[in-house]
């Protein structure tokens, strides 16, 4: 099955098709950016509302750019001026929003599971912006399709995920959508940071040492320390952790390979990552910001409309 | 069962793509700020070969491009799974030229229609035109065709498929009666 459904909760639930639907659909929405008028008909009339109940720049700026190339309407709720802050529940919250004839909510919450809780009780499609420590599906996907991008296909390429594992949903949606597209997966940092048993759980080779996984891998995602982790007793110090972990120019420059550089964002730079490989040649973070737009312009379109009847039909229609 | 009627062979084809070229230049008045631009699919190579036959002709590089209208389509809530969504390559500023639109079946005019809106979010040609290897009736829309191959009257429901070689392994144009068969 390739179509998507009501839906975008994880990357765990979709099938390698559906996944690679939507990078493919994503590659030529692209170009909508170049053009002069960066507009598109496509969704005209849909109400979308993005509803933050977390921080967040980057990941809500490409869902409203992606909203507004595909000419649907789009309303920001972000959390501390709204009346969820006077105690109101997510359901309600959602409820009410959708009583104003909306069509879509993109959701992002500090809770797992928010995202296919709301999904559940409300008609209007729900895509998953990051739910607590769970997943962050158009993250996983915008990465998967800057590693394609390089590689034309991702089977048999080396992906490491370096960093606090544990508590990240981007690591997560990395993991299942990597491995469904045929990509061998491993992780690297601290134990503190890595979740117990990762091997079988996740299906990933551990790697303790950077240095192991730069001269394993062909990418290294490196995922944002955060640093709330410090205070909470995960890693020593900042210094510590960027001495034995940090991906480094001279550490880079041992590696067998070319070797990728990805990051999620946003960075701390001299901690997980230098600044000379940040903005060094193989640093593809500035394109994984230009195809998060396309990937979320790519979802918007594929599950437009809130029919799960239609959807589940599949998405290769033809021309 | 079906019986299906070729209504051009690949000689044919050949012989209607001259004179469309010809036909496309004379109202042109030449190549001078001529674009040719296709309708994903078979209109992209249709636009390739008269292209090429209007350089031959004329001496002058034709410049060709590539649109994909899916996303300007009417019908996308009804349509149902989503259609996939392909490439729009223009290679040229369209500010100013004469752009020719070339599809492979004039029908409804739908298709034509989202391709004006297409255009006119690249820019304002100073005239566009269409082109079409086949009109076959049945325009819901206030378009016409400005160049055809060749105009056919076949019911409602029949289907009229251009075979292009570089995607169907040979040149020609088939009606088959109304069938159950995805567009």
């Amino acid at each position: 099955m390739t179509g998507l459904g009501k839906d975008l909760l994880d990357l765990e639930s979709l099938t390698a098709e559906q996944i690679t639907a939507i990078l493919d659909t994503a590659e030529p929405l692209k170009a909508i950016s170049l053009r002069a008028i960066k507009k598109v008909p496509t969704m005209r009339g849909a109400t979308i509302v993005n509803l933050f109940f977390e921080a967040s720049t980057r990941t809500r700026v490409s869902f409203e750019f992606a909203e507004k190339r595909m000419s649907a309407d789009a309303v920001n709720v972000a959390i501390g001026n709204s009346s969820v802050s006077k105690g109101e529940t997510l359901v309600d919250t959602a409820r009410n929003l959708e009583a104003m004839k909306i069509d879509m909510v993109v959701i992002r919450h500090q809770a797992s599971g928010a995202a296919r809780f709301l999904a559940e009780r409300i008609e209007s499609n729900v895509i998953n912006a990051g739910d607590g420590t769970h997943e962050h599906p158009t993250q996983g996907l915008l990465d998967l399709l800057t590693l394609r991008d390089r590689w034309g296909s991702l089977r048999g390429k080396r992906v490491c995920l370096c960093g606090d594992v544990l508590h990240s949903r981007v690591a997560r949606s990395n993991i299942h959508g990597l491995r469904k597209l045929g990509a061998e997966v491993a992780v690297c940092g601290p134990r503190s940071l890595l979740p117990n048993g990762a091997e079988e759980a996740l299906g990933v080779t551990v790697f303790d040492r950077i240095e192991a996984a730069i001269e394993w891998a062909d990418a290294l995602n490196i995922l944002r320390l955060q640093l709330e982790r410090m205070t909470a007793g995960y890693i020593p110090s900042l210094r510590e952790y960027n001495r034995v972990f940090g991906v480094t120019r001279d550490r880079l420059d041992r590696a067998p390979r070319e070797l990728l550089i990805l990051h999620p964002g946003p960075m701390n730079r001299g901690v997980e990552i230098d600044s000379d490989v940040a903005d060094g040649p193989h640093s593809l973070i500035l394109d994984q910001v230009t195809n998060g737009v396309a990937v979320r312009m790519a979802v918007l379109y594929l599950l437009r409309g809130g029919r799960p009847d239609l959807a589940a039909a599949g998405v290769a229609a033809g021309e | 069962m079906t019986a299906t009627e070729t209504i051009l062979d690949a000689r044919a084809c050949e012989r209607t793509l001259r004179r469309m070229a010809d036909e496309i230049v004379e109202r042109t008045a030449g190549t001078d700020s001529l674009v040719l631009v296709g309708i994903q699919r078979r209109g992209v190579q249709l636009a390739a070969r008269l292209a090429t036959l209007i350089e031959e002709r004329e001496g002058k590089p034709v410049p060709r491009g590539a649109l994909d209208i899916t996303l300007y389509r009417d019908d996308l809530q009804t349509v149902g799974p989503r259609p996939l969504v392909g490439a729009t390559e223009l290679p040229v500023d369209i500010n100013d030229k004469q752009v020719v639109i070339v599809d492979d079946v004039l029908y409804t005019g739908r298709t034509v229609r989202a391709a004006l809106d297409e255009l006119a979010d690249f820019g304002r040609p100073a005239r566009i035109l269409l082109a079409v290897l086949i009109d076959r009736g049945g325009q819901e829309l206030p378009i016409r065709a400005d160049v055809i191959g060749k105009v056919v009257t076949v019911p409602a429901g029949s289907q009229v498929d251009v075979r292009v070689s570089e995607l169907d392994g040979d040149d020609s144009v088939v009606i088959s009666p109304a069938k159950a068969r995805g567009t």
